[in-house]
């Protein structure tokens, strides 16, 4: 049980907060939202487990119940209102995506730097454990939301949602959602954004494309980062791409150094369209 | 790991069908699992015996292997493929991926 208000949350469970809160879970979208009803996704399925085991006398024999239902259905419907919340405010949700350690926060870091005179930014932050990301995205100027995933590996579409109730970003902003470091599990849960870009850095295997196959054929956008190590690492940045096309024909693929910034105007000339397509959906 | 979250999805999908159903045990539960879908057989298996023996009285879980799919935007050309990334072997375009993605509860066998 939540030790702070008394729900059946578990204390170990989902946690998402804003810098500096200490109340470990949300209130988001102006109710009390910690009992989903049909979200998959939970430790806990709610307790549906009471009606068997009642062996009923004289009960028919076994058969066969049709379902057809695709299992990942409830985080889809919940990816598809959350894609109806941001249309109907005109913002840009993009999810974030790669290994651990490819930069991901480093390049947000420096696109709020870089954008937030230009345009509205708000972040949120997923990973298993800590509020650092959170406090390095507000310590560079946009408002942030940390995701504890807890044991959890990805984000959901109902975290996503709950961390827009405590976020509210602002209508006609860019949504930035920094999923966990991870390039399998991200690949399956659609969250309602517009577009999945993709990091990779040239400190990986040129070749991750096709080992991780899933991710590159979602994403819409790949960005090779931390070009400026390029001298210092074996990373053929044409096979890398042409592993990535194999798998995405129609991947775009911008290379750029978050810390250096180069080709960082590219990748905010694919924001700034992507935005404007938004705002004017 | 999300296979645990594919199993929970599974159960949570089994039950309430069931329960819709006036069923008073689950004997089996029939998930179709497509090559492509991103989603191990054997991960599916280990989760499904962890969360049932907590969870669950459901007996079995029987997994529909679905072949990938590939349809060639270029030629109409179509096949079996075992990879995200194939190509057109009649004109050498980059496949579309037609099948092979499936994640469904197919059934259930109730009492």
């Amino acid at each position: 049980m939540c030790d702070t208000c008394g729900c059946s949350q578990p204390a170990d469970d989902v946690t998402i907060r804003r810098p500096g809160e200490d109340h470990d879970h949300d209130h988001g979208h102006g109710d009390h939202h910690h009992h989903h009803h049909d979200h998959p996704h939970h430790d806990h399925p709610h307790g549906h487990h009471h009606h068997h085991h009642h062996d009923v006398p004289g009960a028919a024999g076994p058969r066969e119940i049709a379902v057809a239902e695709a299992v990942l259905a409830g985080n889809d419907r919940q990816a598809l209102l959350n894609r109806g919340w941001f249309a109907g405010r005109g913002v840009l949700a993009l999810n974030l995506v790669s290994s651990p350690g490819a930069g991901k926060t480093t390049l947000l870091e420096r696109t709020i730097a870089d954008l937030k005179g230009e345009l509205p930014l708000a972040v949120i932050e997923g990973d298993q454990r800590t509020m650092r990301d959170a406090e390095r995205i507000e310590a560079a100027g946009a408002p942030a939301v940390q995701v504890n995933t807890g044991k959890g590996c990805h984000l959901d579409a109902d975290m996503v949602w709950r961390a827009c109730g405590k976020l509210q970003p602002a209508t006609g902003s860019v949504l930035m959602i920094e999923n966990v470091g991870n390039l399998v599990c991200p690949a399956l849960f659609d969250l309602g954004e517009a577009a999945k870009v993709v990091i990779i850095s040239v400190t990986e295997g040129d070749d991750k494309p096709l080992k991780y196959p899933h991710m590159f054929a979602a994403a819409q956008l790949c960005l090779v980062n931390k070009l400026d190590l390029l001298p210092h690492v074996r990373f053929d940045v044409e096979a890398c791409e042409a592993a990535a096309r194999s798998v995405n024909p129609r991947l775009e693929i911008l290379r750029v150094s978050a810390t250096t910034g180069e080709g960082l105007e590219r990748w905010y000339d694919w924001v700034r369209a992507r935005r404007a397509a938004a705002a004017g959906a | 790991m999300h296979e645990m979250t594919i199993v929970a999805g599974v159960l949570e999908i089994a039950h309430r069908q069931a329960a819709g159903a006036g069923a008073t045990r689950i004997n089996r539960v029939v998930l179709e699992v497509g090559r492509l879908a991103g989603v191990e057989a054997d991960a599916l298996r280990f989760c499904f015996d962890v969360a049932r023996s907590g969870l669950s009285a459901i007996a079995e879980l029987e997994i529909r292997d679905v072949p990938g799919r590939g349809l060639c935007p270029a030629c109409g050309a179509s096949r079996d493929v075992d990879e995200l990334a194939a190509l057109c072997e009649a004109c050498g375009n980059v496949l579309d991926i037609s099948g092979g993605r499936e994640l469904r509860v197919l059934s259930l066998n109730v009492d």
